[in-house]
């Protein structure tokens, strides 16, 4: 279990944005966009809130972390690593043959990768299935699934809304990374999701509307999904694509495709 | 002759009871359909280890995921159309890739769903799921061999597809028959060729072979209950010892259970063969033995393969 502080955590996710760059230049191909943008709450997530011991990832009351978005893999991976599931030089193998770390997540070969992804849409799903299970047999652990907006598209996210309500499932926590992009362009011009809020609030959940960067709002959120009951939370988490590379912010090219070295070196700087 | 009939659904219903008591592992998921599928008769005894996803097959393919990775043997029944075919990514990424123990029992398949329509009609389920990494396929004969599979699914671990029928099936086999996975059974010994059926087909062929002997042909007839893994011995054997093979099914000419046995003896002992199946089409709406009829799934069509087979030999 991890209990950085803001301050450390800022530091953190600093650590894990340089991998993430480092780590998909290397690759010569990745999502770097959607991985920026939920950086910072997948920092806080594993080295703050979730229940979680690297040294034994199939620990049974563990808090599970579903990544929706599969191909956020690289942050994910990125956490994993600086948090022990895996030497940190593995990053480096990322996208290659016979590495542990496939292009979207896979759990069969990563320690501490829950859910095979990379479709989008369905990891709100699974998360209801292992909140269920919970349930079934008394344990205590909490299920966030981390969405992006963009797979708010998908109808099955809508039809796992219905459910987790229906279920009342309390110890589930969606976390929407609400960068407003999508692989083309801006959500609101491709497939507007607005009213958004509003959409899950109908749905029968909690909802709580954050700055996804500010580590002090996502830390109140979580606890606050925490001490919803009869119902699920959804943390609305408003984010910048690429955020934290000043030509990949708000950048849709951004969304899967490689910086070059000197693309990579200079958004390096930046977050030096 | 009139053989006796029972509905292999209510074959799993009363399976899933009985496993349920025992392993209080297992859940099942269901979506609007229970009272069809008759895993009502499980909600009733467990309510709190069934979970209705209403109509929502997609997602109640990804919840199941998410229990069988918390540990829990999911049982996953719904129509075959619905699950097969509507949730084959689902199956593919979320059940198929990371190899979860999930039993797929769709009810339903086939033409035999009848007057529903071709909406209704899965006719391509074998084929899709014969074609997911991992999965374990069955096409029980009967009410009994349904409840043994349903059993050996429940124990064995990883992901299953097993199709059963709406309409009440022929009994072919007797209480205390063995199911073994994988393992094809002969229900009939033969010399002059084999037909390799599947499903309600194998009562069929049975039928068929009945008027072959009256004919002076010696037809083997082989229950090939489960689809994968195939059993290649007892097809081998069966293509070298009556060296022609008629492959009759409930199913589109492609992927399913023709193409796999093809597959086989083309690479291990090519002989001429014969197939009883749906051809490249859909079908109408109609009682469930008009359908065959119509579509040519019959003990006439198979006698018929069977004489044409037998004079390429």
């Amino acid at each position: 279990m991890f209990n950085l502080s803001t301050v450390e955590l800022r530091e953190s996710a600093r650590r894990l944005r340089c991998h993430v760059i480092s780590m998909i230049a290397t690759a010569g191909s990745g999502h770097p966009g959607g991985s920026l943008s939920a950086a910072d709450i997948v920092t806080a997530l594993y080295f703050r809130v979730l229940r979680h011991d690297p040294s034994n990832p199939h620990w049974p009351d563990r808090d599970r972390f579903i990544l929706s978005k599969g191909h956020a893999a690289p942050i994910l991976y990125a956490a994993l690593a600086e948090t022990g599931y895996f030497p940190v030089a593995e990053l480096g193998t990322l996208r290659k043959l016979d590495s542990c770390l496939q292009g979207h997540t896979d759990a069969k070969v990563t320690p501490g990768v829950e859910m095979s992804s990379g479709s989008l849409g369905m990891g709100l799903s699974y998360a209801i299935g292992t909140a269920l299970a919970a349930r079934l047999d008394s344990r205590a652990y909490r299920t966030y699934a981390l969405l992006s907006d963009g797979e708010c598209q998908e109808g099955q996210t809508w039809e796992a809304a219905l459910s987790a309500a229906q279920f009342k499932l309390d110890n589930v926590t969606a976390i929407v990374d609400c960068n407003g992009m999508q692989l083309s362009g801006w959500i609101r011009d491709i497939m507007n999701l607005e009213p958004f809020i509003e959409k899950w609030r109908a749905f029968g959940w909690h909802t709580i509307d954050i700055d996804g960067h500010d580590f002090d709002q996502i830390l109140f959120a979580c606890q606050e999904a925490q001490d919803t009951k009869g119902k699920p939370s959804v943390i609305v988490a408003r984010t910048i694509k690429g955020k934290g590379v000043s030509f990949m912010e708000n950048n849709a090219a951004f969304h899967g495709k490689a910086p070059t070295q000197e693309e990579a070196e200079r958004a390096l700087q930046e977050l030096e | 002759m009139k053989t006796a009939e029972a509905s292999t659904r209510e074959a799993f219903g009363k399976t899933l009871v009985e496993l349920g008591s025992q392993n209080k592992d297992i859940v099942v998921v269901d979506a609007d359909l229970s009272p069809s599928t008759m895993t009502n008769f499980f909600a009733r005894e467990f309510p709190d280890r069934f979970f209705d996803c209403g109509l929502q097959e997609q997602n109640m393919v990804g919840i199941a995921a998410g229990l069988a990775a918390c540990g829990k043997t999911v049982f996953v029944s719904t129509f075959a159309i619905f699950v097969a075919c509507r949730c084959f990514d689902q199956l593919r990424l979320c059940i198929s890739q990371p190899a979860l123990n999930a039993k797929i029992v769709a009810t339903h398949g086939g033409i035999t769903v009848g007057e529903d329509g071709s909406s209704h009609h899965a006719i391509e389920d074998l084929a899709l799921c014969c074609a997911l990494p991992g999965f374990t396929v069955v096409v029980p004969a009967d009410a009994i061999e349904t409840a043994e599979a349903i059993r050996v699914a429940a124990d064995k671990q990883g992901p299953f597809y097993i199709r059963l029928s709406r309409p009440k099936t022929p009994i072919v086999y007797s209480e205390g028959y063995h199911f073994s996975l994988g393992k094809a059974v002969t229900m009939r010994q033969g010399s002059d060729a084999t037909v390799i059926a599947t499903g309600i087909m194998v009562a069929k062929a049975l039928e068929a072979a009945d008027m072959l002997a009256n004919q002076a042909i010696d037809c083997r007839v082989i229950n090939m209950h489960t689809l994968k893994p195939l059993d290649e011995t007892a097809l081998v054997k069966a293509a070298s010892e009556t060296g022609a093979i008629v492959v009759a099914e409930e199913h589109l000419a492609q992927g399913g259970l023709g193409s796999r046995v093809a597959q086989t003896a083309a690479r291990e002992m090519p002989v001429p063969m014969g197939f009883v199946n749906l051809g490249d089409r859909y079908a109408l709406s109609g009682k469930s033995e008009e359908l065959l009829q119509r579509y040519g799934l019959t003990a006439k069509n198979i006698e018929e393969a069977v004489k044409s087979v037998v004079k390429r030999k």
